[in-house]
Formats: structure tokens, C-alpha cells, sequence
């Protein structure tokens, strides 16, 4: 990989229905290496389904998603080890309630890597040190916050030494006093030049670090540009609308926990 | 003495409660096995297999125990020389088994969707994900429900008095009519054995399951 221009994720024409429902409807999008890029849009607009199929979760019915020169549509593709080089952050951290912090970051730097104890314990004692939470090493996450237990997660994907992240919101689970200790961790990620994609209701936050910002809304993406066009340029009457709509109404977050499955 | 009778044949309760015990432990560990193997084939098979799974645990739910015993004892003895206590180990232990599938996929099920997903997102296989997130969080769910059946099993192994094996009811019939009577305080020590046995199985269990409970965990 060279320089800021590589791309590193590409996403053509992607379709994607539930039944006779088409929750995405002929989506591209292109990542360079280093890119943040941030979804925004109404709950239903088919972000989380986006994001989703993007390493593999969700099936695709139609369209092309390729990391660096490997197609992860393919038929034949390995999605496993395609998996590993992309971390993903859930809505609700979904941390592997048996097991300590310790081994909810080593476990696929074992099972998968094939690294051993001393080995994944080097980089998982690192990982959790960046997200704050050196001391949580030996706790269970029920032991843990909610926003704690979204840094442990963010540090159980970066473990892997993913060259892209991909964010489903993030913060939309939390307690608005635990919000602010994710976003900070999810800053110095962007600080180190890490690729994301972030869909998220946090506004001021996708303003303040995308490079590029996708607005959705059923489906299809209505307008793409950079944070500054989309939040104050906006061509689309829809992305003003929406974008007006939050500013009048922040507070209307609150009752929007980001259910757009 | 009443007391007497039931003092001088301790030795024989004795030995039939081992036997239970025996009978109720080879039992229990042919279910584990088996209905683990029904459960996941039932929760995460091909379409065939999770047919094939369905109808081996309706068949061994839908007949009766005794009828069961009677089929493995005498259908097997007629070309292969089983012992009773083989037959009944098999019969009942795979009656154990479709009850146990019904815990495991129960337990499966219970597991949050996320876990499997979140699993997948880090590149471990569907395979690994089951062994490694899946099974280890259903398996503490199940410790409940499995204490049920075990007990149940242990009190049913009682049945196989009736192809012979010579367990803790038998042998309490041998001392009824060894000693001409006493038959309410011989049936009663008998009761006493299978509640000491039911007790101390209870307590081993639920102390398992707070050996494994999660911390902080709330079940």
C-alpha cells in the first residue's frame, strides 16, 4: 500500500432485499487507505444492513464488495480470513460473556492468527492499554460499563491488526456519560491514520472527523460529499431536511436508539 | 426387630444403591454425549441431518421407558448375549439423550445472536465459533435444566428392575422376601437411599454451577 490514494475497499451496486423488502438499493462506495468515512441518515435507511454486509455478515443479492485486490463476493472467497482484516464495533459491543477481557482479546489472535499465549498477551496488553483499560485485564465484561465494554471491543478488533474498521453505532447503546470516552478512543484512531467507516447519529462527532460523509435514506444513497458539503452545502433538499431536522431537534437522539436493522 | 432386618441387610441396600448409582452415572454419560450430538446437529445441521436428529429424539420421547427397556433387553438378547444391565444402560441412556437434546438446543438458542456475529467478525470459522463462544455459554445454561433430568433419570432407574438388574429396588424386594414381611420399612429404607442419593446429587450440581457462573454475570 502507497501513499494516501490507494483504495482499499470498493462497493459497487450493491442489492440487498429481506424478502419482497429492498433494504439497499444499487449502493457504491469507494475507501481509500486512511479514509474516515461517515454513514449518516434516518433509522431505517439501511445503514446497519450497509455496514453489515461490508465484512460479510449479511449476504448481498446483487453488487460487488472487494478489499484491496480480493473480492469478498466471490463465490469461492475466504470469508474467514477476509473477516480477520476487517475489525467491526457493534451497536452493543457483543463481548464474549464467559470470558475475561484477556481472552476476549486474545481469542482470534489465538484461534485465528495461531499465535501463542505470550505472543497474543504482547498485543492484547497493548491494544487494551490505547483504549485506557489496562487495569480491566482480569474482569468479566459484566463487570464492566457500557462504555467500557465498547473500548474492550474496540480493542478486541484492533488486536487484529485490522486494515479497516467499520463502526455500527458505536455510541447509540451507551449513556451519554460513557459516549464521549468511546468517541475519544475512536479520535486517536483517526489521529494514527486508521481507515473507518462510521455510522453514527453523533453529528457534531462524523462532521468533525470524516473525510467523506454518505447520506442514506431508504436504501440509497442520496448525497455523498465532504463533511462540510453534506452538513452545510447539502445539494439534496432530503440532506438538508434531515440535517436541519437534527439541528433543530438534538435532543430528539434520545428517542432514536439507532434501530435501522 | 424391624430395625434389625433393615440393619443386618444394609450391606445389600448397599449394594444395590451402587448399582443405581452406576446405572444412573453410565446412563446420564451415553445422554451427554448422545443428546449434545442431537442438540447441535438440531441447532446447526444440514437440513438432513437436522431431520434425522428430530426424528431420533420424537421416537425415543414418544415410548414409554419400560417398553424401551423391554426392546433393548430382549430385542438385543435374541441375537447378541447383552446384560441387562447394558440393555438398560442403552435404553435409558438414549431416552436421556432426545430429553438432553431438547436442553442443549434450548441452551443454543438462549446464547444472544451477537455473540455468533461478533465471533465471525473477528475471522474465527462458523466451527470454531460454536466450540469456542457458543457451546461454552450454553453449556453453563444448561446446568439447570440438566439437573432436572438427572434426578429424573436417577429415580427412573428404578424401571430396570423390571428386566432384571439387580439395582436398589430389586434388592429391596430380595430382603421383603427373604424376611417374610416388613415389607413398609424395607420400601421405606429404600425411599431413604434414593432421597440421600437425589440430595447429594442436587448439591454436587448446584455447586458446579457456581463454580462457572460468570462474575458479574446474572443468569
Amino acid at each position: 500500500m502507497t501513499g494516501s490514494a490507494t483504495q482499499l475497499m470498493r462497493v459497487s451496486h450493491l442489492t440487498k432485499r429481506f424478502g419482497e423488502h429492498t433494504v439497499l438499493d444499487d449502493v457504491s462506495l469507494d475507501v481509500t487507505a486512511g479514509e474516515v468515512k461517515g454513514i449518516i441518515g434516518p433509522s431505517g435507511a439501511g445503514k446497519s444492513t450497509l455496514i453489515r454486509c461490508l465484512n460479510g455478515l449479511e449476504p448481498i443479492d446483487a453488487g460487488e464488495i472487494w478489499l484491496d485486490d480480493t473480492e469478498l463476493t466471490a463465490r469461492k472467497a475466504d470469508m474467514d480470513a477476509l473477516r480477520s482484516r476487517i475489525g467491526f464495533v457493534f451497536q452493543d459491543f457483543n463481548l464474549f460473556t464467559h470470558l475475561t477481557v484477556a481472552d476476549n482479546l486474545m481469542l482470534g489472535l489465538r484461534r485465528v492468527r495461531g499465535l501463542k499465549r505470550a505472543e497474543a498477551e504482547t498485543i492484547a496488553r497493548r491494544e487494551l492499554d490505547r483504549v485506557g483499560l489496562a487495569e480491566k485485564w482480569r474482569a468479566y465484561p459484566a463487570e464492566l460499563s457500557g462504555g467500557q465494554q465498547q473500548r474492550v471491543s474496540i480493542a478486541r478488533a484492533l488486536a487484529m491488526q485490522p486494515e479497516l474498521m467499520l463502526f455500527d453505532e458505536p455510541t447509540s447503546a451507551l449513556d451519554p456519560e460513557s459516549v464521549g470516552s468511546v468517541l475519544r478512543v475512536m479520535r486517536e484512531l483517526v489521529a494514527e491514520g486508521m481507515t473507518m467507516i462510521i455510522v453514527s447519529h453523533e453529528m457534531a462527532f462524523i462532521e468533525a472527523v470524516a473525510d467523506d460523509v454518505l447520506f442514506m435514506a431508504e436504501g440509497r444513497v442520496v448525497e455523498e460529499g465532504s463533511a462540510r458539503q453534506i452538513f452545510h452545502e447539502a445539494r439534496e433538499q432530503r440532506t438538508r431536511g434531515f440535517i436541519d431536522g437534527i439541528a433543530a431537534a438534538l435532543v430528539g437522539e434520545a428517542d432514536d436508539p439507532g434501530q435501522a436493522r | 426387630m424391624i430395625y434389625e432386618a433393615i440393619w443386618e441387610n444394609l450391606p445389600y441396600l448397599a449394594e444395590g444403591a451402587a448399582i443405581t448409582v452406576a446405572l444412573a452415572v453410565t446412563l446420564l454419560a451415553i445422554g451427554v454425549v448422545v443428546g449434545t450430538g442431537l442438540g447441535l446437529a438440531q441447532s446447526y445441521g444440514h437440513w438432513a441431518l437436522r431431520i434425522g436428529a428430530t426424528l431420533v429424539e420424537r421416537l425415543f420421547r414418544a415410548i414409554p421407558a419400560v417398553v424401551l427397556l423391554f426392546l433393548f433387553y430382549y430385542g438385543i438378547s435374541s441375537f447378541y448375549d447383552i446384560s441387562s444391565f447394558a440393555a438398560a444402560a442403552l435404553a435409558l441412556g438414549l431416552r436421556s439423550a432426545a430429553y438432553q437434546s431438547q436442553i442443549v438446543r434450548g441452551a443454543i438458542a438462549s446464547v444472544p445472536s451477537g455473540q455468533m456475529a461478533a465471533a465471525r467478525a473477528i475471522g474465527l470459522t462458523r466451527r470454531a465459533a460454536i466450540v469456542h463462544v457458543v457451546l461454552p455459554q450454553a453449556m453453563r445454561q444448561a446446568i439447570g435444566p440438566w439437573t432436572n433430568e438427572a434426578l429424573s433419570e436417577l429415580k427412573d432407574t428404578s424401571l430396570a428392575y423390571t428386566i432384571g438388574v439387580v439395582e436398589l429396588m430389586r434388592q429391596a424386594d430380595y430382603i421383603v422376601s427373604a424376611n417374610y414381611g416388613h415389607t413398609l420399612a424395607v420400601y421405606s429404607a429404600a425411599a431413604a437411599v434414593y432421597l440421600v442419593l437425589s440430595l447429594a446429587a442436587t448439591w454436587g450440581l448446584s455447586r458446579l454451577d457456581r463454580r462457572l457462573r460468570v462474575p458479574g454475570f446474572a443468569h
